[in-house]
């Protein structure tokens, strides 16, 4: 911390949980962002959680239109971004109305206080003004006026006030940059490059960015400051990543492992859209994106795609993936290599948007006409999505089957630092295009790998290996259209048999348990920190608990039977109303227990953690 | 060319699957001229392939020795797309229906002229639903009566010509079943445009819809309904040319020419950049009762999708930016945690 305010008080502690809310409008996603950064950079770990309305603009200076971003910054490894914060940025009345209830008891409160004019209370729904009424006593308030502050600061910059305004999220930037003794260089230098063509902005922006964080050095409103040590990471190079940035950069690494130039076809939808933007930036890698006239026409595209022998993925949100059913059984039928990525949200029909829910798995195990079974796996984490979508090609490629990832609105947003692979050494995925196999009439586009039970991938252009592939039922050998009932049911069979088989080609599920312990916990998908760090907090009361995360859901790990009848009790916390769970039961026959929750955000570490020792005790 | 030329027959593009239409079927028609035109022309045949949707004609890639997508219905332009983004040597074929294109697929249809992408869109016009055994479809007359519209259909039908002129189509033409040559002039004209080019082939099916297009292939009526489009040509029709089309404010008309004289007759020209002309011609007929339009209605140069997508695949490689996922992902700024590192 700076030498030159030895009058504050400088705590140390081991995480912080800090919590950015505002007007929709305000900036506040970017703050999140900036300062999750500046956190990464250096050195703790972090994890994020942005809340945003469904509305664009929400009406200004509403409850409805309150925006926020939360970051948990620790010096030791954590998995959340934390139940409570323990610091909340309030950019008016509204942004302090839709958060007090969650944070901490005797909680820091920095408000705009130049936001509680009797307009914007009157907008919030106060009554009387917070600020002033007392019922602020429990936590510690800081009074900030960031807009006069901030014009102050911009005043040489040559903005009008309405402009100079729009500067005021980087003066809380720079206050809190500076009560967590954050560098204030890659802010900095960030301002620099991304408002390098406007300069008024970039002159605005600094300067307001500039006079927040020279206002918590100089002013003594500060009873103390924060600070939070770097983390103990693993040594090695890091990047601080979204869910959907990595589901992009692991898509790219896919296709290089892959042999194969992508195409990614999709039509625009939350959460899933930032996987769209993210692979149209990259065409200097070849990669190329399509954006389609609608959900069906995106799938259509990566199937005709990866026909022609390119690794066709389409991206989508529970909505989409509805429409794309069609389309997903042609590609069972076709027995064509595609990977769908489902970003879930909270459904039924247009649901909750913006908000994340874990209600497609059995749509994505089940929601198909026919007997259409293919591989399911999930992202765990932000991090998680590099490995899964390098292994959900394997599979696609391998087995020559359409593969559904489920990835969720919370992984999609919520950052995480990532340590990177060595990007020299990906595995290598690819599979040969019928290469060697007797031209003409020789040729059988249905026969099946005696191992793989996968169809040669043999693709126009090659001479000799002309065939036709459509989605009538296919006499197996020849994939000459057959009406004959004895060949529907084997060729039925022998594709739900296809992929019961990938089982043996994917690692056994690791279980990390404790010696004697009765309870399992099991989960999939985003739930995996919740319950992650539930245990953890649950073996610090004293219970013993064994937990498992699976990553894949179709098939399940082989040991899987075995595993869950290891233990007496099993819970399954998921954000559905039990869908894993009847899986499970109907699977194994195994009398497991939900703990189920769709409230369009992520499960508490607390509420998994009392659960458990519920369930397992001390 | 030439020499290549020689090396296919019909024969070549014949594939072994018995072919299932109903006896007297128009699609036959098209298949073989299809077939022959494929073998004078030369192409390799590994190069072609066919996708179509749902319906009798969405067979025709099985019978084409070819490769062959039988795709899902309505949804052959996307599969097709998909093919021809991923390679553009290939020469991609759509057959579709009139209910395959314009009623579950009509969005794909229109999005596909609207974007240009390298394909050739064959529309099996035979204004019925066949496979599903006879109910009205979007281009059916209004008030026929089918299984599912006893008391006569509602609705006005579609002019497909109408529709992918309005869709920015540049290559728009028609032809009939029985007109094996104009069909073969049309194929080889979509094959040689660039972009996407829609061939709407009228196509008799004997067994619903039997008497739809006498009109215009009836052994009397034809010769008083076919307007043959030809470039540069006065639109003139008729057994001895003795109508006119001409074009007015309130659209085309159809006239004597006698009375208004052969220099007062709309001259065609398909590569007119407007497409008013050709929009108008196309009103003259919704389904061909009367004097109809067959040939080239529009044939104009539009940057295809394909070469777009080319130039910014080319124009990205030389702006500076991250050339592999490696400079990507640290372009996002990294940091690196050491061997010591702790709190």
């Amino acid at each position: 911390m700076p030498d030159e305010t030895p009058v504050i008080e400088q705590e140390t502690v081991d995480r912080v949980r800090i919590r950015f809310a505002g007007d929709s409008g305000d900036g506040m996603q970017l703050v999140g962002s900036r300062f999750t950064e500046a956190s990464a950079i250096f050195g703790n770990d972090l994890a994020t959680l942005p809340s945003y309305p469904a509305e664009i603009r929400a009406p200004a200076g509403t409850v409805a239109g309150v925006s926020s971003f939360q970051v948990h910054i620790a010096g030791s490894d954590i998995l959340t971004p934390g139940d409570n914060p323990d610091v909340l940025v309030a950019m008016n009345p509204a942004a302090l109305k839709a958060n007090l209830a969650d944070l901490a008891p005797a909680g820091t409160i920095v408000v705009n206080r130049d936001a509680f004019g009797e307009r914007n209370l009157q907008r919030a729904g106060y009554q009387t003004n917070p600020l002033l009424d007392g019922s602020l006593r429990g936590y510690q308030v800081i009074e900030v006026p960031m807009e006069e502050m901030t014009l102050q600061a911009v005043e040489d910059s040559g903005v009008g006030t309405r402009e100079g305004l729009r500067s005021k999220n980087f003066f809380a930037l720079g206050l809190i940059i500076w009560m967590f003794g954050r560098p204030i260089e890659p802010t900095l230098a960030w301002i620099k490059r991304t408002f390098a063509d406007r300069e008024t902005v970039l002159s605005s922006n600094t300067a307001a960015f500039r006079a927040g964080y020279n206002f918590g050095l100089n002013t003594e409103q500060f009873r103390h400051t924060f600070q939070v040590k770097p983390a103990r990471l693993r040594a090695g190079e890091y990047a601080n990543v979204t869910g959907n940035q990595m589901v992009a950069w692991g898509l790219v690494a896919a296709a290089q492992a892959a042999r194969l130039p992508l195409l990614y076809s999709s039509y625009p939808i939350t959460p899933a859209s930032e996987i769209l933007h993210e692979l149209a930036r990259y065409q200097r890698l070849g990669v190329r994106t399509y954006q389609a006239e609608d959900e069906i026409a995106a799938i259509g595209v990566a199937l005709g795609a990866s026909f022609a022998g390119r690794l066709g993925v389409t991206g989508t949100s529970g909505p989409g993936l509805a429409l794309k059913s069609e389309t997903m059984s042609l590609a069972v039928m076709t027995e064509l290599p595609l990977l769908i990525i489902d970003v879930q949200r909270g459904g039924p029909s247009t649901g909750l948007p913006t908000k994340t829910e874990q209600a497609d798995l059995l749509m994505a195990m089940y929601g198909r006409h026919g007997e259409a079974p293919l591989p399911v796996l999930a992202i765990g984490s932000p991090g998680d999505a590099f490995p899964v979508m390098i292994e959900a090609a394997r599979l696609a490629l391998k087995y020559m089957t359409p593969v559904i990832v489920l990835s969720d609105g919370y992984i999609a947003n919520s950052a995480e630092p990532w340590r990177l692979p060595d990007l020299e050494a990906l595995p290598d995925i690819s599979v040969p295009f019928g290469d060697g196999l007797p031209p003409g009439d020789g040729f059988l586009p249905y026969a099946h790998h005696p191992e793989t039970l996968a169809r040669p991938w043999a693709i126009p252009g090659t001479p000799g290996l002309e065939h036709r592939v459509g989605g009538l039922e296919k006499e197996d050998g020849t994939g000459d259209v057959s009406y004959d009932p004895a060949n529907h049911e084997h060729m039925v069979r022998l594709r739900e048999r296809k992929i019961a088989g990938i089982a043996a080609d994917i690692p056994d599920l690791s279980v990390d348990a404790d010696e004697g312990a009765e309870l399992l916990v099991l989960g999939w998908g985003s739930t995996y920190a919740a319950i992650h760090a539930g245990v953890r907090q649950a073996r610090a009361r004293g219970a013993r608990v064994a937990r498992a995360h699976l990553r894949y859901l179709n098939p399940f790990p082989r040991n899987l039977g075995e595993v869950l009848q290891r233990y007496p009790k099993v819970l399954v916390p998921e954000l559905n109303r039990g869908h894993l769970l009847r899986l499970l039961r109907a699977e194994f026959l195994v009398d497991a227990v939900g703990l189920n929750k769709v409230q369009g955000t992520p499960f508490k570490t607390v509420e998994i953690e009392d659960l458990i020792v519920e369930a397992a005790g001390p | 060319m030439t020499d290549e030329a020689k090396r296919y027959t019909r024969a070549d593009f014949q594939s072994d699957q018995e072919v299932r239409w109903c006896p007297g079927c128009g699609d036959y028609a098209v298949l073989a001229a299809m077939q022959t035109f494929l073998a004078d022309l030369g192409l390799d045949r590994e190069k072609v392939v066919f996708v179509s949707g749902i319906g009798c004609s969405s067979r025709f890639p099985y019978y084409m020795n070819t490769y062959g997508f039988h795709g899902i219905h309505g949804r052959a332009p996307a599969v097709a797309a998909g093919i021809a983004l991923a390679n553009p040597e290939l020469s991609v074929w759509v057959v579709t229906g009139d209910g395959d294109a314009l009623s579950i697929g009509g969005n794909h249809f229109i999005h596909a002229m609207r974007r240009n992408l390298n394909l050739k869109i064959l529309l099996f016009n035979n204004q019925i639903y066949g496979l599903t055994k006879g109910q009205f479809s979007p281009t059916s007359e209004p008030g026929k009566r089918t299984k599912s519209s006893p008391t006569g259909s509602i609705g006005a039908p579609f002019n497909p010509i109408s529709l992918a002129l309005g869709a920015e189509a540049g290559f728009v033409a028609r032809t009939v079943d029985t007109d094996r040559a104009l069909t073969m002039e049309l194929l080889r004209r979509a094959h040689q445009y660039r972009g996407t080019a829609l061939i709407e082939i009228y196509q008799k099916c004997n067994v619903f819809n039997e008497q739809a297009f006498l009109a215009l292939t009836g052994k009397d009526q034809r010769l008083e309904n076919r307007i043959n489009l030809r470039h540069g040509k006065p639109v003139v029709f008729g057994r001895n040319e003795e109508k006119g089309v001409v074009l007015l404010s309130r659209g085309a008309r159809i006239v004597d020419v006698a009375e208004i004289g052969l220099d007062a007759v709309h001259v065609h020209d398909e590569h007119a950049g407007d497409p008013s002309a050709a929009f108008a011609l196309s009103r003259l007929s919704h389904s061909p009762q009367g004097p109809t339009p067959l040939g080239v209605f529009r044939d104009v140069i539009r940057p295809t999708y394909e070469d777009e997508l080319q130039r910014q695949l080319r124009d990205a490689q030389e702006r500076p930016g991250p050339a592999s996922l490696g400079e990507l992902i640290r372009q996002t700024g990294t940091w690196t945690v050491a061997e010591e590192a702790s709190g």
